[in-house]
């Protein structure tokens, strides 16, 4: 159990000490890191006997105990097939990472942010703790921004991270928000138990709420339709994130959200409604943009974005047989996407390009790459005898039936199957098969390093369609029965079993290869059909981006002035308002107090405040009225002191003292005229104003001296400051001891201003250059 | 405001404040006092000293930027509070140790540590401020 814990921190460690091993042994370092995930994929297959026998195992370690919040993890079907693919599919790309980035400067970098990409990713799926849920899944939002912003000089790569960043993680909060929604509805904070609360989700009245919130969160992620484009665009990235972020793990990780909800919140009509259409349509408009692309890996990235929807659309069809397609459809696109996006980086590696019209001929210089490309590409296909034929057969087990529903559903799946079908044998064949096309590069066979993990990954998708019986067993049943939440045994083998599944099989690959062959008709009819559209969720993005920008812009415009004078204005109306407000709110108004008695020299300070304020409202210049605000300062200070309050004068003293002056060297400073320059107008507005909240505030105090005197602190103080923090002054105890970490705070905002204030000074309006445009000059100032 | 008297009299001023400031700092866990006043009275003494002869002389008095005057005393807080976590009590508890040095006992604890790094905080913040504003025209 323990060393689970161990192995959520292991990728992040081995982060740490990528850069030094490239370093010492350049791209050979990928040998080394790659062990990482390799232990970590032995310990998971630790696993496989229990969870197939029907087991979950769940660990942790107190967090917070106070707010009920775990370090734990829970591993069932579901999670230990996703953790299986994380940290295999892992071992390979880091070595293709090691092989594809050879000789990059920053490749120690790379395998960093990949690393840790993996242990977010890991994270995520173990997670039992919402909390932790959240956090890992937020994590792969921004690991994921680093690897496909990796080549930040260009603009495409920043425009593609960020947008990503932004759609992800405006899912990530609504995910957030979702989780507390749930947390709130069960009362449970844990994936394992919220699986044992049955219907409760289902009947509460906030199920919708929580409902589009997790929808928001899987959506984002897996780039339904419309939010489906920064997928695409996420391409920009090196090849070996696309082949493991932006096919195999992360963009699943919706779909993985929403397969976990199921059993809790599914089989409801608004998941069997809403989840088939947006995976369907996301299907059908994956597929049809995918046939418009030329570049491989974009090809690549629209099925992904094709195949996520279907993934959704089997989650929420609501039957066993579409979730057992489901599974194994998710497993099989794991392998057959990872191998290819790794086959679309060997021939850019080698050849030059991935332009699809500029390839051809390719088979003979590199046989390995090829071969791999063709078993993926039949996987992918649907063609016996490869997982991927199994995944096809089992949904169309699934959702095939008389219904109007079901058929439209399943022409939708026969059309996206086909096209799939297409684009797999587009990607394998096209740049290898025909005439020798002249590339940019003289082609060769890719190194040991990047044709290891293409090839792997393809022998796999045979090698689980062989052996059936075994891989249903450990992998595909656990897991169905993890999603669905009752035991499911799938049995589905690539021995010909004649019936309506096989039919709808030969119909799709018969689609397929006719559309195969009208490919370059096809793209272009899309061309045009696109180019009418003219607008598409990519441009709206920018727009949604840009008009955001403008509007805070007008907003801060709107709100930020920069007069100091309506600030000032605005606060102390702000406070005469709330004072009074609360005043006849509470209807707390004081009692008129009986004329005080003191002595003579009480007096006489007062009078010397009472005339500091008249000279501060008759001077003449500025400095003058400063210094005589000072007065009143000390008068007050010397009040205090008489009535016993040595502390709080002392400090008054030194506070009025430094206020002062830098009051006075601020005035000099900033140049201000000597004399006051407000209208009388004004001068009447802003003497009310202050009137005014003298008052409100002269009736405040007066109302707390009214109200009886709770002694309850004093005596606590008295009786303790002394025996428990061994100090006499009491102000200074609470300072600091009782309430220290109250000043810890206060000091250090105190230190921050202090910064500001210095950054502010500095701040130097150089001399305007007019040749050029203002807003360079304002940056020069920043 | 560089009149001789002034001039001549400042530097006098400023170091029998600071005396006064640490005297203040040092009393005020029995007596009124503590680091949030010591520090204010250093501020002040440095200003003082600041306005009667310039800028560059306070900096070199000085030594250290003041802002990492206050950068110190915000990192002795926090050592002061995270010496309590080594002995297993929470956060910022206060820690008594009675060393008797030449005879004479002496009151020491990590509240004390934490009163020096409030007097630093603050003598540097105000006075970093109060230098920025005295000094004119930068290059």
């Amino acid at each position: 159990m323990q060393l689970t814990f161990y192995a959520l921190f292991a990728p992040f460690i081995a982060a740490l000490f990528a850069p030094m091993l490239v370093r010492m042994f350049n791209h050979n370092a990928g040998w080394i890191l790659a062990v990482v995930p390799a232990l970590l994929f032995f310990h998971y297959t630790g696993f496989l006997p229990e969870i197939a026998g029907g087991g979950r195992v769940t660990g942790g370690v107190e967090w917070i105990p106070s707010f009920n919040v775990n370090f734990s993890w829970f591993i069932d079907g579901l999670s230990l097939t996703f953790a299986l693919l994380i940290t295999g599919i892992g071992t390979l790309i880091i070595l293709y990472a090691a092989g594809y980035m050879k000789g990059h400067p920053q490749q120690g970098r790379f395998l960093s942010f990949m690393l840790m990409f993996m242990g977010a990713m890991q994270g995520l799926v173990l997670s039992d703790s919402f909390l932790m849920f959240f956090v890992f899944w937020e994590l792969t939002s921004i690991t994921s921004f680093l690897l496909i912003g990796f080549n930040h000089d260009k603009e495409r790569s920043r425009r593609a991270a960020m947008q990503a960043l932004v759609v992800t993680g405006l899912g990530g909060l609504s995910l957030l928000a979702g989780l507390i929604v749930i947390w709130n509805i069960t009362g449970v904070s844990e994936i394992s138990l919220l699986l044992g609360t049955g219907d409760t989700l289902r009947e509460s009245p906030y199920y919708l709420a929580a409902f589009l919130l997790i929808l928001g969160g899987a959506f984002t992620k897996s780039a339904q339709f419309p939010l489906h484009f920064w997928l695409p665009n996420a391409m920009e990235a090196p090849t070996p994130v696309s082949a493991y972020l932006h096919s195999a793990t992360m963009v699943k990780a919706g779909v993985f959200l929403l397969m976990r909800m199921n059993p809790v919140m599914g089989d409801t009509v608004l998941w069997e409604t809403v989840l088939p259409l947006f995976g369907g349509v996301t299907l059908l408009v994956g597929t049809w943009l995918a046939v418009r692309q030329t570049d491989l890996k974009l090809m690549l990235a629209y099925t992904t974005v094709a195949s996520l929807g279907l993934l959704v659309m089997l989650t929420g069809f609501g039957t066993d047989k579409a979730i057992e397609g489901a599974v194994l459809y998710l497993i099989a696109h794991s392998l057959f996407k990872g191998c290819l996006f790794m086959v679309a980086g060997n021939v850019d590696h080698e050849a030059g390009t991935r332009d699809v019209t500029k390839l051809g001929g390719l088979m003979a210089a590199m046989p390995i790459t090829f071969g791999a490309a063709l078993l993926a590409a039949l996987s992918m296909g649907g063609l016996p005898p490869f997982v991927g034929f199994l995944a096809k057969e089992e949904i169309y087990y699934g959702i095939a039936a008389a219904d109007g529903w079901s058929m439209f559903i399943t022409a939708v799946a026969i059309v996206g199957n086909a096209l799939m079908l297409v684009i797999g044998f587009a990607v394998a064949l096209k740049p290898f098969l025909g005439a020798k096309v002249e590339t940019p590069k003289a082609a060769h066979e890719a190194p040991l390093l990047m044709f290891a993990g293409p090839l792997v990954l393809a022998v796999l998708g045979l090698v689980g369609g062989l052996l059936s019986g075994a891989f249903h067993k450990f992998f595909s049943s656990p897991m169905a029965s993890a999603v669905a939440g009752t035991p499911l045994k799938i049995e589905i083998s690539v021995v010909p079993h004649l019936g309506l599944a096989l039919t709808l099989s030969l119909v799709t690959v018969a689609l397929g290869v006719a559309m195969y062959w009208a490919m370059a008709w096809l793209r272009g009819r899309m061309a045009n059909l696109l180019e009418a559209i003219g607008w598409g969720p990519d441009i709206g993005f920018d727009q949604f981006m840009q008009s955001l920008v403008k509007g805070a812009a007008a907003l801060t415009r709107k709100i930020q002035t920069g007069s100091m004078e309506t600030y000032v204005t605005i606060v102390f109306v702000a406070l005469l308002v709330s004072l009074f407000g609360g005043l006849y709110k509470a209807d707390e108004w004081p009692q008129i107090p009986e004329f005080p008695r003191l002595f003579v020299y009480e007096w006489a300070v007062i009078l010397i405040c009472v005339i500091g304020l008249f000279s501060v409202i008759i001077a003449k210049n500025r400095l003058t009225a400063i210094v005589s605000l000072g007065i009143q300062g000390f008068g007050v200070a010397l009040l205090f002191m008489l009535m016993g309050a040595p502390d709080l004068a002392f400090t008054q003293f030194m506070v009025e003292t430094l206020s002062v002056v830098i009051l006075a060297l601020v005035m000099t400073r900033l140049r201000l005229l000597p004399q006051d320059h407000r209208s009388n107008y004004q001068i009447v507005q802003d003497g009310l104003i202050s009137l005014g909240v003298a008052t409100a505030l002269t009736l405040i105090l007066l109302g707390v001296v009214q109200t009886e005197f709770d002694p309850t602190l004093t005596e606590f103080f008295n009786a303790y400051s002394y025996t428990i923090a061994h100090g006499k002054n009491i102000v200074n105890v609470i300072l600091v001891d009782f309430r220290g970490v109250d000043t810890f705070g206060e000091i250090a905002v105190v230190m921050v201003s202090g910064l500001a204030i210095l950054a502010l000074i500095r701040i130097m309006p150089r001399k305007t250059n007019p040749d050029l445009p203002r807003s360079e000059n304002t940056e020069e100032i920043i | 405001m560089r009149t001789l008297i002034f001039r001549t009299v400042a530097p006098y001023f400023t170091s029998l404040m600071l005396i006064y400031s640490v005297f203040v700092l040092l009393r005020g866990h029995n007596e009124p006092g503590g680091g949030f006043i010591g520090g204010l009275i250093a501020a002040s003494a440095l200003a003082i000293y600041g306005i009667a002869c310039g800028v560059s002389p306070v900096r070199r008095a000085i030594r250290f930027h003041p802002m990492a005057i206050a950068g110190f005393g915000l990192f002795m807080a926090a050592i002061a509070g995270i010496i309590s976590l080594f002995v297993n009590v929470p956060f910022l508890t206060g820690l008594w140790i009675y060393p008797e040095i030449f005879g004479v006992e002496l009151k020491l604890s990590t509240t004390l540590v934490f009163d020096i790094g409030v007097y630093l905080v603050v003598l540097g913040s105000i006075t970093s401020t109060a230098l920025a504003l005295e000094e004119r025209e930068r290059d």
